[in-house]
């Protein structure tokens, strides 16, 4: 065993731990926050298995579209939506975390027999290392250009399709309150200051 | 006795680790009662296929990493829901004024 294969294994120990032990959290801790941090970490670990895999591009891509759009976008999610709320209590809830746990784990057990019986064809032909990035473009705009130029269209709507739902209706708060409207009441469209200001029940 | 170590990682290490992930995220996706944890295990889940994905483009397809373009579609496709979904939630919450899956019941029989 040289010393090379021997930090890669102690790194993919650590980042292994670090990975299912962040995606429990994850899952399983009362504080949404925290989860929200956690999931960085989750997804910085799955960038260092990247690196480990010979992937320096989808790592640099992983680190910069997770950790720097999804995770950011939903803590801004999580800011905006976070009200200290009393979940009502739904009868049978802890039978369905049993039995959904239950689940989960015969499906794990299932693809864990899937991984260790399949007689994969290894080992393979040598990893390019390096060159990973320039084959990754030459695909891009050779064989795969077609879902390539798709994703750009899937961006472009996804975009729009954001705008158009997470946008507050502006107009119908301006006739109701009568006030200019401008940025500070925008945000404070839906707020109880100005909803007892209306003659009505603002309709939803 | 002598404890011996694999002298690299094998893929299935990198398999049952991409399914263990799978699995927490499916099992966080059918018990959470708030919508943004339901959506952060949807990305659990997408990291998982994702290292399947770049597992086997390293070990079996070396030469034409074809896992490591596609696992560039999935993350682009994960954005895209990421940005749709949250926004979805939003007007969600400014109609409803909660976030909890219990009640989000508006298409239930």
């Amino acid at each position: 065993m040289t010393i090379a294969s021997f930090t890669q294994l102690i790194c993919f120990s650590i980042l292994s731990i670090t990975l299912v032990l962040g995606a429990l959290g994850v899952v399983l801790l009362p504080n949404i926050v925290y989860s929200a941090f956690l999931l960085g970490g989750v997804f910085l670990s799955v960038a260092g298995l990247y690196l480990l895999l010979n992937a320096s591009f989808v790592a640099a891509a992983q680190v910069l579209v997770y950790v720097g759009a999804v995770n950011v976008l939903i803590l801004f999610a999580i800011m905006l939506v976070n009200k200290k709320e009393n979940l009502a209590a739904v009868p049978g809830l802890p039978l369905r975390r049993v039995l959904s746990g239950l689940v989960c784990g015969g499906l794990l057990a299932l693809l864990i027999r899937v991984a260790f019986t399949t007689p994969w064809a290894l080992p393979g032909p040598s990893p390019v290392g390096e060159e990973a990035t320039i084959r990754i473009g030459e695909h891009l705009f050779s064989d795969y250009l077609l879902p390539f130029e798709l994703a750009s269209v899937l961006l472009l709507m996804a975009m729009i399709g954001a705008i158009v739902l997470a946008r507050r209706d502006v107009f119908s708060s301006d006739i109701v309150t009568g006030a200019p409207v401008d940025q500070g009441l925008i945000e404070k469209a839906r707020t109880p200051l100005l909803i007892q200001n209306t003659v009505q029940e603002p309709v939803r | 006795m002598t404890i011996n170590l694999p002298t690299s990682i094998p893929l299935q290490a990198y398999l049952v680790l991409a399914a263990l992930l799978f699995c927490i995220g499916v099992w966080g996706l059918i018990n959470s009662r708030n919508a943004v944890r339901v959506l952060m295990s949807i990305e659990l889940m997408l990291n998982g296929v994702n290292i399947n994905l770049m597992a086997f483009s390293d070990y079996l397809d070396g030469q034409l990493i074809r896992g490591q373009v596609f696992t560039i579609f999935v993350i682009t496709v994960a954005a895209a829901e990421a940005a749709v979904g949250l926004a979805i939630l939003l007007s969600l919450y400014r109609n409803r004024e909660t976030v909890d899956m219990e009640r989000f019941n508006l298409l239930r029989w």
